[in-house]
């Protein structure tokens, strides 16, 4: 356990300097010295706001007029910089616990994953909350500089640009600043034909600016979380960070669904009625197709037959399970077992890397599956909401309901929808706040056998809003232990020089 | 003539194509890309299929000989290119696991022709017939416009399949380093066909619209009143003017019905729909884009995005056989795209038949001849040039030759800037 100082810097009055912004793109490293007990509570309250963008990212829908508030009220309660009115002191604790999480959060790839959801989920949130001369001068003070085109160029583009975007109009197209980047650091607006494209640039406006921005942010993070990963093993061999730094880490992830809890409580027979009662639409949709088709691809496989694992099939009876169903189809038994067996049994970590693969959270399936045609594997398939409409009607969704979770879909908020169709199938009402918040179809199908499975868990639905009002950084996980329990540990007061962990970065 | 083609006789030409005429020097030349970057060939992926579906995966080669050498011991029926790795492919059980990976491969699209069977009349599943291969052309016009022009992208090679549908390798260096993230959102924009067999209504297009659809558009007209009125008759036999008409407002459906009662003539009844549009524009606020949204759903091309998005994906390579048709795999000369005839497409049979016609007694096998004799290193690959220039499909690596030669353009410069680079040091 070493902290030795390698080089001692001449920094002049880095306080006044480094926090003179209220936003920062974390460029530089903490260059001071803090306490043990400090570095604990800045980490503990950094993951409880990150915890909070995660959940209020799928509750509510993004930027909302709740989301912003429900937002300020956190910041406030832990005491992060909000707006400009907020001094040196929690702008240093802000730069500082993005730091440490750094340091706990660059271990595996899934980590990093979240780390880098979450931190820019939350940068978007700040940056969008900047007055537009504060956007200007963060770019200026951060040495970002877009190429905007000439007035030439944008009267001669001038009936494209119009026609790409739903946020200029013929009045301020005039003042508007346009932005000509790759467009491969543009891919969301590019995705949704946001922008206007040619030769290989997108046209993006100074109002989708934040898109450039963020892109910036994420591939940064993901760079320095890289080189972070690379000094680990100084952290590692350190004692007292080491064991703090891997609390910080695994507590906060949510579930692993991975672990099966459930291996053998539930028989083949049950699956149909299962799949009525306690499946999210997605996996209903699965079903459905499976057994309609006695077929699924590969896609829809690996989803569904990894959410069957989660909810506790064991290895034999998930190749009962699709060997039934698929000799139904086109395919016999023998080639069966050679050409789909073998994907079963690596799903179980069996054969091939002998991963044990968890099954995929809404965010995978959301991310990894974006809307296609003619797919069953995906999270209510967005662009369907007429088939959408006909299947929820067939599952008896009231039309007020159907109508609801249409208007979710519509607005691209998969998982509110999901939770809506939760609330609608279950009879649970979504006034206070909802239970939980739906991040996993695992989740979804262990919430409802709760709910169906009587009283006990009715009744926590009064208690809950309260609950998470309290703590919401626990929320969702159950198997997180308390942040308080971390704080309350006593170790030892000593200084510690945090710039020595991230002097390649 | 072609149509001689029996999958039976597979395994008796299989040798006689790999040793003779697949043009190996050209592939080979493809995938090294000018050697711009360090074991690009020998790290790439192929897979082959063999007799009884056998499928072996994680092949790769050190050099053109090797390839041969391999392709003509194993007699592949279907031969498919993967993603450029972070090591050998065959050697990926040694690498410690996690450390192989997908690094680069062309940016992919397969077109096919069984995802447009709710829009054709002519034919279904894997049938073709000349009428609906105009959506191939169409496909292949509005994405090759995009591809070049929205993604600034130069290198597209378009392969026939060999039987029911094209495939486009987009090659340019950018395009060969995309992430998942960015080929999928190219696939994305791209992508205007949305929902399964199920759903009705699969183009819904709203205000503004974006000027890769109005270009789109542009291309779809060209095409539609010869394609879609008069070969596929879509506004003739009730049942197709039936499926039209649920694609239009309630109130415009039922005046149409009116209408339609007294015109027979598709055209005139096209003219209708478009006269209904204009009426519905100029009094709604915004929306209705019905008679567009008809072309786009009869027309547009509907792509297989997973295909496209993944790095590791595999798709069938160039001067491969269709084991079905016989068909040879071919890259298609866009400047004449619409004179493309898939059942002019040489078969196998037809090649390895044409090789044992006598020889025609021209210049340029005369001088061949002699310069064999003056060097004995050389006759084995200078037979095999002049083995496949002999058979049909001469004009195929003819265009595939010139497609090479203008990616040479971008490696030459490329190499000059490293060495450029390396004079700096
Ligand atoms: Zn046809």
């Amino acid at each position: 356990m070493q902290f030795i100082n390698r080089k001692k810097r001449l920094v002049p009055n880095p306080k006044t300097e480094l926090y003179a912004q209220p936003l920062q793109f974390y460029g530089q490293p903490p260059l001071e010295n803090i306490s043990l007990s400090e570095f604990e509570s800045f980490a503990v309250d950094r993951l409880k706001l990150l915890k909070t963008v995660e959940n209020l990212g799928v509750s509510y829908v993004k930027h909302s007029e709740q989301y912003s508030k429900k937002m300020e009220a956190e910041f406030k309660t832990l005491n992060f910089p909000y707006r400009t009115e907020d001094g040196a002191e929690k702008r240093r604790k802000d730069h500082i616990s993005h730091f440490i999480l750094r340091l706990a959060y660059c271990q595996t790839e899934d980590l990093r994953r979240w780390f880098i959801q979450q931190e820019v989920d939350l940068f978007r949130y700040r940056f969008n909350d900047l007055t537009s001369k504060q956007k200007l001068d963060f770019l200026h003070k951060n040495n970002l500089q877009y190429n905007t085109i000439s007035v030439q160029e944008k009267n001669q583009l001038k009936e494209k640009l119009l026609n790409s975007s739903y946020i200029v109009s013929g009045v301020t197209l005039e003042n508007e600043d346009f932005y000509k980047v790759p467009f491969q650091d543009a891919l969301d607006l590019v995705r949704a034909r946001k922008v206007y494209l040619k030769d290989g640039y997108a046209f993006i406006p100074h109002n989708d600016i934040v898109t450039i921005v963020l892109n910036d942010f994420r591939t940064r993070l993901s760079k320095a979380l890289a080189l972070t990963a690379r000094s680990l093993p100084a952290v590692h061999s350190d004692e007292r960070l080491q064991p703090l730094l891997n609390h910080l880490s695994h507590s906060y992830l949510g579930q692993d669904y991975s672990i099966q809890k459930n291996v053998g409580k539930i028989s083949l027979e049950q699956i149909d009625s299962l799949a009525g009662k306690s499946f999210p639409l997605c996996m209903r949709q699965l079903h459905q197709a499976l057994r309609e088709n006695h077929h699924l691809r590969h896609g829809g496989r690996m989803q569904y037959g990894l959410f069957l694992k989660g909810i506790g099939l064991s290895l034999e009876q998930a190749l009962q399970f699709w060997r039934m169903e698929f000799i139904r189809g086109k395919v016999d038994a023998d080639k069966f077992d050679k050409a789909y067996a073998y994907g079963i049994r690596h799903m179980f970590g069996k054969e091939g890397k002998r991963a044990d693969y968890t099954p995929y959270s809404c965010m995978k399936v959301i991310l990894s599956n974006p809307p296609g045609q003619g797919d069953y594997h995906e999270k209510l398939t967005p662009p369907l909401p007429e088939l959408l409409k006909q299947k929820l009607q067939f599952y008896k969704v009231s039309p007020s309901g159907v109508n609801q979770i249409l208007e979710l879909v519509k607005g691209m908020h998969y998982q509110l929808a999901c939770q809506k169709y939760f609330e609608l199938t279950h009879n649970v009402s979504s006034d206070c706040d909802s239970a939980f918040s739906l991040s996993h179809p695992n989740q979804y199908f262990i919430e409802s056998q709760k709910v169906l499975g009587g009283g006990k868990e009715m009744k926590r639905e009064t208690d809950t809003s309260q609950r998470s009002q309290e703590n919401p950084a626990t929320r969702g996980s159950s198997a997180a232990p308390d942040p308080e329990v971390i704080e309350s540990q006593h170790l030892a007061e000593m200084t510690e020089n945090l710039e020595t962990f991230f002097e390649d970065a | 003539m072609p149509s001689d083609y029996d999958p039976a006789c597979l395994p008796d030409l299989l040798p006689l194509y790999y040793r003779r005429l697949f043009p190996f020097a050209q592939y080979y030349r493809w995938l090294s890309y000018g050697g711009v970057q360090k074991n690009y060939f020998q790290n790439r992926e192929f897979s082959f299929t063999l007799k009884d579906d056998i499928y072996v995966r994680y092949q790769s080669f050190s050099t053109q000989s090797e390839l041969e050498k391999e392709m003509q011991k194993m007699n592949p029926y279907k031969i498919d290119i993967g993603a450029v790795y972070s090591h050998r492919p065959s050697q990926h059980n040694t690498v410690k696991s996690g450390s192989f990976q997908a690094l680069e491969k062309e940016l992919v699209f397969d077109i096919d022709m069984t995802d447009y069977d709710d829009v054709r009349s002519c034919c279904s599943a894997a049938d073709i017939c000349s009428k609906c291969w105009t959506l191939m052309t169409i496909a292949i016009r509005i994405l090759d416009r995009a591809l070049r022009e929205d993604f600034g992208f130069q290198h597209l090679l378009w392969v026939y399949s060999g039987r029911r549908g094209v495939h486009c390798w987009v090659c340019d260096e950018a395009a060969r380093k995309l992430s998942a993230a960015a080929r999928s959102a190219v696939a994305e924009y791209l992508s205007l066909i949305k929902g399964g067999e199920e759903m009705v209504k699969k183009v819904i297009l709203t205000d503004p619209i974006h000027p890769f659809i109005r270009e789109s558009l542009g291309v779809v007209k060209q095409y539609f009143p010869q394609y879609a009125l008069h070969d596929q008759d879509i506004l003739g036999r009730k049942e197709s003017v039936d499926k039209i008409l649920a694609l239009v407002p309630e109130d415009v459906r039922r005046e149409l019905q009116q209408l339609f009662q007294n015109e027979r003539r598709p055209e005139q009844r096209w003219s209708q729909i478009k006269d209904q549009a204009k009426k519905k524009q100029a009094t709604a606020k915004k929306g209705q884009h019905f008679e567009k949204e008809i072309m786009l759903q009869y027309c547009y091309p509907r792509l297989d995005v997973n295909v496209s998005k993944g790095v590791n994906h595999l798709l069938k390579s160039p001067f491969s056989v269709h084991p079905k048709t016989g068909r040879i795999s071919v890259p298609m000369e866009l400047k004449d795209l619409d004179k493309f005839d898939p059942f002019a497409v040489p078969t196998i049979s037809l090649i390895c038949e044409e090789l044992d016609r006598p020889k025609a007694d021209d210049e340029d096998k005369k001088s061949g001849d002699t310069k064999e004799k003056e060097n004995e290193n050389g006759v084995t690959e200078k037979r095999k040039n002049r083995d496949y220039k002999r058979t049909s499909l001469a004009k195929y690596v003819k265009c595939f030759d010139q497609f090479l030669d203008g990616m040479a353009q971008s490696w030459k410069g490329e190499l000059l800037r490293k060495s450029d680079l390396q004079k700096e040091f």
